[in-house]
């Protein structure tokens, strides 16, 4: 199985997405330049975390237009795996792929911090390497990671087992303590905290390889 | 075209003589680009012209030293073909008329001083100085300033993806009208791959790439190289905008451009901008460059050529290329969408020209430009201090210890830094393994076995009281903050924050601090690679605490952290140095004296600097051999501060300490002599093994235990109460002071 992490101008994470799926998680793992709709192969897709673009005008806007969010698109629709983290998240929504919108944390500062997660479900190819209700440490990174929906997405977010994990002291304000969502088809997921900051024992928790881990095996089921 | 008159020549802050010395150099009278271009280049700020002399007293070579000062960072070797580079610098001028901006392109400066070399930048620090947060008159200014300060730089480090991994913020009212922002980073490279600020190669493209030159900025460096005033408000212009997702694209055009093997030589664009990097290219490599500025890009049109060659625009970089292979420079620069353009070529004749559309509008032979500023041998007499040798009446009589000690967890040098550090990303890179909040920050190299520690430190109080002795406690300090995690220090970089050297009781505060540094880091091993000086940091004739700052790095293996935590309770807690011993006098620099008494008086700390070694080779020992659970280095505060803050852990544990001494309570509980480390063992054996062959005392003082701290002398509690109590008052300072 192949990751490829996409690198927009001012993604900061890439490398780090990079060495949690290639060096800690031990897959093949590429590079995918934004100007270009060629995903190189790659068998699930990482949009990591940083400032695309410098985040200019809306975080994630420009991004969304980039030559290969084309192919992303195109990706998810063929039911491709794609986890968007942090920046990517918001690039996810600003792209529709995803509902809703990251806005200002309530704090109105940029939030640096190992926050715990509940894992809300494990019927996703996210998270079926966990059990449901299993509290995660994981850190967070960003300025803009208050999620917001009205509220009858947020109902069918609920009602569709989409929400994927919870704040358990919600840092940033984000509506029914959301820290991250699924896609209706559940092949597109988007979170806040950075996985790829908790897959190294040497980094203080390796709790985000398990999301990874789900990604592969999933991509395994799904060549069976 | 301007006349020169004497009025024009003052209004660059050079002196009649200096402009002889400027028309002896040319052999005529100057253009007045020319005098533009001499006044930044014999600024203060980039010429050293007051410091420099004094400088040479301090050590710069060691076995692992790549690169000392006088490039764009220093560089150590840390084995196995890598190296890094690392540098601090002050950004205190700006910070205060635009704090966000000021703060924020102080980081870039530094940064792509890193990158310039050919280091990717994986870690930044800051030491950062203001006036009191409560204090009547100036708090609400102070308030703005730091608030800005730190927003300024989480801006600039979280988006360009750079770690802010540590550092420091102490407040003072002298700082209260000149806040000091020193931005250290370090780098990491093959050591195969450095790059030089030399231009080479006669016939050699000079290209410009980045950013394009708008009017910001403009005497930057001249404004950094004098007092501020009731106008210096209207600097604000001279404050330049930085754009981090700007330096970001020029920090991998660069190392990407880097490897193409085209690329001669290449400086950044800093103080001084076109003007210092074209000059000093050409000097450090003998040759002259030749450019014309009808090609650089410019943000708007009309710009006149004194007005190009003194922008400090940000995020722009020069670079000389080999002949021919200009476009494979190119082709990466457009790859990220930046500007690259040839502007010049390099000569054989030593001359900074600088045309404009073919018209000579300055020619200026680049090594006295660049090199010979005049050096001032400023006289200096004793230094300058305003505080008392005897300490107030009553200083150690008998109080609520309990309370004294919650009362030096809230004050703002020593309280939880989280409001600030939690607004920086100090995990980006996935390499840090300690962050804020710790001794020192260790930062892993992914290439090689091996992480770094890193360090600020500074004290303005002791240094206020004697500049000599306080800047040798800090570098003891700043050494034993990388001993109590294990990492063996190295090598250093400092800045130096002084108010004006043209008084010679400041003067005698720059050269008594120097001399001691110098004496110290040759003590210790600890060469200075690079770094800084900002003099003139006074406003309205008050100076800043004379205030050198030094940011220390250390090698170590890469391994999980020993914290400062105290982790498990039933251990046995030992004071690696002992208990040291004071007097009233050495009591007048302590946070105690300064948050309980509101008083300063007497000298510093007594520093043993042999017994100070020999502590810290045990630490460092005991520590890298896994036998310590909790290290934490004695500074401000004292014993009974470091104890409340091993106890601040996710666990809640504490202890129970029985001590046995003399010592007033006051100074038993709040003495800040040096060479003590704090940790808990299980193996209280082994530690006094290793003491001992140190020579270095290390006393079981107590049991770790859940839940409370309590501290006993001679069988009477000095101060007793919960964990958790003490640490919300600590954890809550910082907050309270900006809030209310």
């Amino acid at each position: 199985m192949k990751f490829g992490v996409v690198v927009f101008p001012g993604s900061n994470c890439d490398h780090d997405a990079w060495y949690a799926v290639s060096r800690n998680l031990g897959r093949e793992a590429v590079m995918i330049w934004h100007d270009s709709e060629d995903l190189c192969g790659a068998d699930a897709i990482i949009l990591p975390g940083g400032f695309s673009y410098g985040d200019y005008l809306r975080c994630g806007a420009i991004a969304k237009f980039s030559p290969v969010m084309r192919a992303v698109k195109r990706f998810a629709r063929d039911g491709g795996l794609v986890i968007g983290i942090c920046n990517g998240f918001q690039i996810l929504v600003e792209s529709g792929l995803l509902p809703g919108a990251l806005i200002r944390n309530k704090n109105l500062r940029f939030i640096c911090r190992t926050v715990e997660l509940e894992t809300c479900t494990a019927d996703s190819p996210f998270t079926s390497m966990g059990r449901k209700g299993q509290i995660l440490r994981i850190p967070i990174a960003h300025g803009e990671g208050c999620y917001v929906a009205d509220e009858r997405t947020l109902d069918e977010l609920e009602a569709e087992d989409r929400v994927v994990f919870r704040y358990v002291d919600n840092p940033n304000g984000s509506l029914r303590d959301i820290a991250g969502i699924l896609s209706q088809e559940r092949n597109v997921m988007g979170m806040m905290p950075h996985p790829e900051r908790a897959s190294d024992p040497l980094m203080g928790s390796c709790d985000g390889l398990v999301i990874f881990q789900s990604m592969a095996a999933a991509f395994a089921a799904s060549k069976k | 075209m301007s006349a020169i008159t004497p009025e024009v020549i003052e209004a660059h802050q050079l002196t009649p003589e200096e402009y002889q010395k400027i028309v002896s150099i040319l052999g005529r009278e100057p253009t007045y680009t020319e005098l533009g271009i001499f006044s930044v280049m014999w600024s203060e700020h980039c010429s050293y012209k007051s410091s420099r002399l004094h400088l040479r007293k301090l050590p710069t070579r060691s076995r692992l030293v790549v690169q000392g000062p006088g490039e764009n960072a220093g560089i150590i070797d840390i084995g196995d073909g890598y190296a890094i580079a690392f540098k601090i610098e002050s950004h205190n001028h700006p910070s205060f008329i635009e704090p966000f901006q000021g703060a924020a392109t102080g980081v870039g400066g530094i940064l792509r001083d890193i990158f310039t070399m050919g280091a990717r930048p994986i870690a930044v620090m800051d030491a950062l100085r203001f006036g009191p947060l409560d204090d009547p008159e100036t708090g609400a200014r102070n308030r703005r300033i730091l608030t800005g300060v730190v927003a300024g730089i989480a801006h600039y480090g979280n988006c360009f993806g750079v770690p802010t991994v540590g550092g420091e913020c102490v407040f003072e009212k002298s700082y209260s009208g000149n806040p000091l922002v020193n931005v250290f980073a370090l780098g990491v490279f093959k050591k195969s791959e450095i790059f030089y600020a030399r231009a080479s190669g006669v016939g050699n493209p000079v290209i410009y790439v980045g950013a394009k030159t708008g009017k910001d900025g403009i005497h930057g460096a001249s404004m950094a190289s004098a007092e501020f005033t009731e106008e210096s408000k209207q600097k604000r212009p001279n404050v330049q905008v930085g754009d981090p997702f700007m330096e970001k694209l020029l920090l991998e055009a660069c190392l990407e451009a880097m490897q193409t093997g085209a690329i001669v030589g290449i400086q950044d664009m800093g103080a001084a901008g076109l003007t210092c990097s074209t000059c000093e290219m050409g000097s450090r490599g003998n040759v002259g460059i030749e450019i014309d500025l009808q090609y650089v890009p410019q943000r708007e049109s009309g710009m006149t050529p004194y007005e190009i060659m003194l922008s400090e625009s940000q995020e722009r970089m020069l670079l000389v290329a080999e002949k021919g292979r200009e476009q494979e420079v190119f082709g990466v620069f457009r790859k990220w969408g930046l500007d690259a353009v040839t502007i010049g070529v390099v000569t054989g004749d030593g001359m900074l020209r600088v045309k404009d559309h073919g018209a000579v509008v300055a020619e200026i032979p680049n090594r006295p430009l660049a090199d010979e500023a005049p050096l001032y041998n400023r006289p200096y007499t004793r230094p300058y201090r305003t505080a008392p040798m005897d300490p107030p009446a009553g200083w150690d009589a008998a109080r609520d210890w309990t309370e004294a000690l919650k009362t030096v967890l809230a004050s703002g040098d020593v309280c939880s830094k989280r409001w600030i550090w939690e607004q920086y990303d100090y995990q980006v890179r996935t390499n840090t393994l300690e962050g804020p909040g710790g001794d020192a920050a260790i930062v892993r190299i992914k290439e090689t076995g091996a992480s770094i520690a890193m360090a600020l430190d500074g004290n303005g109080r002791y240094c206020h009281l004697d500049p000599r002795e306080g800047t040798k406690l800090m570098v003891a300090e700043c050494c034993r903050n990388l001993s109590a995690v294990g990492a063996l220090p190295v090598a250093a970089t400092n800045n130096l924050n002084f108010g004006n050297p043209e008084r010679p009781e400041i003067m005698a505060q720059i050269v008594e601090a120097i001399e001691g540094m110098a004496e110290a880091c040759a003590f210790f091993e600890t060469p200075i690679t690079g770094g800084n000086v900002s003099l003139y940091n006074e406003t309205l004739g008050e100076p800043v605490y004379p205030s050198p700052v030094l940011g220390i790095v250390g090698l170590m293996k890469t391994q999980a952290p020993v914290g400062i935590h105290f982790r498990n309770p039933g251990r046995t807690v030992m004071l690696i140095g002992g208990l040291g011993s004071t007097d009233s006098l050495r009591m007048g620099g302590t946070q105690f004296a300064k948050a309980v008494l509101k008083a300063e008086w007497g000298l510093p700390p007594a520093l043993d600097m042999e017994y100070e070694k020999r502590a810290q080779a045990a630490v460092r020992e005991i520590v890298s051999a896994g036998w310590a659970e909790s290290s934490h280095d004695l500074s401000d505060g004292g014993l009974a501060v470091a104890l409340a803050e091993s106890s601040f852990g996710p666990g809640g544990i504490g202890a129970r300490i029985e001590l046995e001494s003399d010592l007033s309570p006051a100074a038993l509980l709040f003495h800040e002599g040096p060479s003590r480390v704090l940790i808990s063992t299980a193996e209280p054996e082994r530690v006094e093994e290793i003491a001992r062959r140190h020579g270095v005392e290390a006393p079981r003082i107590g049991v770790t235990e859940a839940n409370r701290l309590s501290i006993a002398c001679g069988g009477a509690f000095l101060a007793n109460a919960s964990a958790a109590d003490l640490r919300a008052v600590w954890e809550n300072g910082l907050e309270k002071l900006l809030h209310g």
